[in-house]
C-alpha cells in the first residue's frame, strides 16, 4: 500500500524539483560548486545514532546533491571527503571511514553506479601516499576507468589540505625547473613564475569554484580551497551535511545569480 | 513541406512562449528573494541598534583576549572610503582590537596608510611593534594586498628553489622532503617579509561573501563573516559579529 502511494509521490516530488531547476536555470548557473559536508557526527549524536551512521547518511546525502548538481548541468563537483587533521581522530574513527571511503569508491566501479549512468569522471585530489595502499589503489582504478567520461567532473579532495596542496606545487615547480636545467645543460636555472605553480596545482584540472557550501553552520574552510576560493561566493547553511537538501542548494544559486555581475567584474579586474 | 511550416511557426512560438512563462516566474522568484533580504536586513539593523544602545545584555561584555588578530577585507569600492576606514578602525580601537589587517585586492589602502595612521588615534604599523606585545591602549595596523597572495608564495617558492639547488644531491628524490614541507615554506614566506600568523575571524565589507584573495596561506582556520556594505556599517553588527566568534570552538579536524 505504502508503495503504491510512495511512488507516484516520488515522481510528483522529482517533477517539481525538474520545473524548478528549469526555473532557476532561466539565470547564470555556476560551473564549479564545492563543498565541505561538516557535521556528520554531530548528525549522529542528534539523533542517537551508533558511530559510523552519521557518514554513511552524509553519503546518501552527497548522492543527492551530486544528482541536483548534475541535473542542473553543473559541470564540477568538488568535495571535501578527508582532510590531513583528520587523520589526528581516533585511530577506530579513521579506519572506520576509510573502510567506508573504500566500499564508496569500489561500488563507483559498478556499472549502474551514478558515475557510469552521469558520465562523471572522477578525480582523487590530495596527498594519496598518506591512505592505505588498498585505499589508493581503489582510487586511481577509479581514476582511470571514468577517465573517458566527459559530462560532469567529481573531484573528491581526500587525505588533502589547501596548503599542503600549494607545498606539493611549489616541490614540482621546483623539480621541473631542475630537470628542465638539466637537459638544457649550461644555461641558468629559471626562476619560478605564478603559472608554474597554477599548472601544478592539483586543482588545476578544474576551473576554480563559483561557489562553495560548508555545512553546520561554520563560518571557516578549515584549508579547503584557500588558493582557488578569492573569487568564490561562501555559504554557510546550519543544516548538517546529511540534512542537506535542495533548498540549500536552489538559495546558493539564487543568491550567486544575485551577484554574479560583481563577481565576474571582479575576476576582470585581476 | 507546406505541411511543415506552420509546425514549425507554432513550435517556434511555443517554445518562445514557454521561455518568456520561465523569465517570468525566474523574475518572481528573485524577488521573493530579494524580499526575504529586506526583511532580514531590517531585522538585522534593528538588532544592531539593539546592541549599540546596550540593550542586549550579552553584548555588554566581549571576552577581547580570545580575538588575537582581526582582519578585514573590503571590495575596491568601500577601500576608497578612507573616512569609513578611519570610523571602523576607531570602533575596533574602542571594543579593545589589538591587532588589524586591512587587505583590498588593489592595494588601495597601502597606499592611503599614512593617512590613516595619522588619523586613528594610538595606531601603530604592525612591522614596527617587533617581538614586543602591543600595549593595551595601542592599535597595530597592517596593510595587506593581493601581493601578499600569489605573489608572495611565487618568491618563498624561489627561495625554496634555491636551497633544493644547494642541497648536496638534487637529483635524488628524497632530498626534496628536507626542503618542501609546510614549515619550510613558511619560514620562506617570512624571509620574503610576509607576516604569515592567520588571523582568527576575517570580516568582509562588500556586497558578497568572499574572502576576495586574501592571502592563502594565513586564511587555513580563519572565521569568515560577511559584514554587508562598508558605507552603511553599523557598530551593533560589528560587536555581535566579535561576539559570536568568541563563542567559536574549533576542533582542527579531529
Amino acid at each position: 500500500m505504502a508503495d503504491i502511494i510512495r511512488q507516484p509521490l516520488e515522481q510528483i516530488h522529482g517533477f517539481s524539483r525538474r520545473c524548478l531547476f528549469r526555473v532557476i536555470s532561466m539565470g547564470s548557473l555556476p560551473i564549479h560548486m564545492a563543498f565541505i559536508m561538516d557535521g556528520n557526527r554531530r548528525y549522529a549524536k542528534k539523533r542517537g545514532l551508533e558511530d559510523g551512521s552519521g557518514h554513511k547518511a552524509g553519503f546518501s546525502a552527497l548522492m543527492s546533491m551530486l544528482q541536483y548538481c548534475y541535473e542542473l548541468g553543473i559541470k564540477y563537483v568538488t568535495i571535501y571527503a578527508f582532510s590531513i587533521d583528520n587523520f589526528r581522530r581516533k585511530p577506530e574513527e579513521v579506519q572506520s571511514l576509510m573502510d567506508l571511503m573504500l566500499e564508496k569508491i569500489k561500488s563507483l566501479l559498478d556499472k549502474e553506479s551514478i558515475v557510469h549512468g552521469y558520465g562523471i569522471r572522477v578525480y582523487f585530489i590530495g596527498n594519496l601516499a598518506l591512505l592505505s595502499d588498498q585505499v589508493r589503489a581503489a582510487a586511481e582504478e577509479v581514476m582511470e576507468a571514468t577517465a573517458k567520461n566527459n559530462r560532469v567532473v567529481l573531484l573528491v579532495c581526500v587525505a588533502y589540505n589547501s596548503t599542503d596542496e600549494i607545498v606539493q606545487a611549489v616541490k614540482k615547480s621546483c623539480v621541473n625547473k631542475l630537470v628542465k636545467h638539466s637537459e638544457g645543460r649550461d644555461r641558468d636555472i629559471e626562476r619560478i613564475q605564478l603559472v608554474d605553480i597554477e599548472e601544478n596545482m592539483q586543482m588545476s584540472v578544474a576551473p576554480d569554484p563559483d561557489i562553495l557550501i560548508r555545512s553546520s553552520g561554520e563560518t571557516r574552510l578549515s584549508n579547503f580551497l584557500l588558493w582557488q576560493t578569492g573569487n568564490s561566493q561562501l555559504f554557510s547553511p546550519d543544516a548538517l551535511w546529511p540534512e542537506i537538501g535542495r533548498r540549500h542548494l536552489v538559495w546558493a544559486i539564487l543568491n550567486f545569480q544575485r551577484s554574479h555581475s560583481y563577481l565576474e567584474k571582479k575576476k576582470k579586474q585581476l | 513541406m507546406d505541411f511543415n511550416d506552420p509546425m514549425l511557426v507554432l513550435s517556434s512560438w511555443i517554445a518562445q512562449i514557454v521561455d518568456f512563462g520561465l523569465d517570468l516566474l525566474w523574475c518572481f522568484i528573485h524577488i521573493v528573494v530579494s524580499l526575504c533580504h529586506i526583511v532580514s536586513g531590517t531585522f538585522e539593523a534593528i538588532e544592531s541598534y539593539a546592541i549599540s544602545l546596550g540593550l542586549i545584555q550579552k553584548y555588554s561584555s566581549i571576552d577581547i583576549e580570545k580575538l588575537k588578530c582581526l582582519a578585514v577585507v573590503m571590495d575596491i569600492e568601500a577601500a576608497r572610503d578612507v573616512s569609513k576606514v578611519i570610523e571602523l578602525l576607531q570602533w575596533l580601537t574602542t571594543i579593545g582590537v589589538k591587532q588589524v589587517g586591512l587587505f583590498d585586492s588593489q592595494g588601495l589602502l597601502k597606499k592611503s596608510k599614512d593617512m590613516i595612521l595619522e588619523m586613528v588615534p594610538r595606531s601603530v604599523l604592525l612591522q614596527e611593534t617587533g617581538e614586543r606585545d602591543i600595549s593595551s591602549d595601542r592599535i597595530a595596523l597592517e596593510f595587506i594586498s593581493s601581493s601578499d597572495n600569489k605573489e608572495a608564495v611565487v618568491k618563498a617558492a624561489n627561495i625554496l628553489l634555491d636551497k633544493y639547488l644547494k642541497s648536496s644531491h638534487p637529483d635524488k628524490g628524497e632530498e626534496g622532503e628536507n626542503v618542501f614541507t609546510e614549515s619550510h615554506l613558511n619560514e620562506a614566506l617570512r624571509v620574503v617579509g610576509e607576516n604569515v600568523q592567520g588571523p582568527d575571524l576575517l570580516l568582509v565589507y562588500g556586497p558578497v561573501r568572499s574572502h576576495l584573495g586574501f592571502p592563502a596561506w594565513r586564511l587555513r582556520y580563519t572565521e569568515i563573516i560577511h559584514m554587508g556594505s562598508l558605507k552603511y556599517m553599523r557598530y551593533g553588527s560589528l560587536l555581535k559579529a566579535i561576539h559570536k566568534f568568541t563563542g567559536v570552538r574549533q576542533n582542527y579536524g579531529v
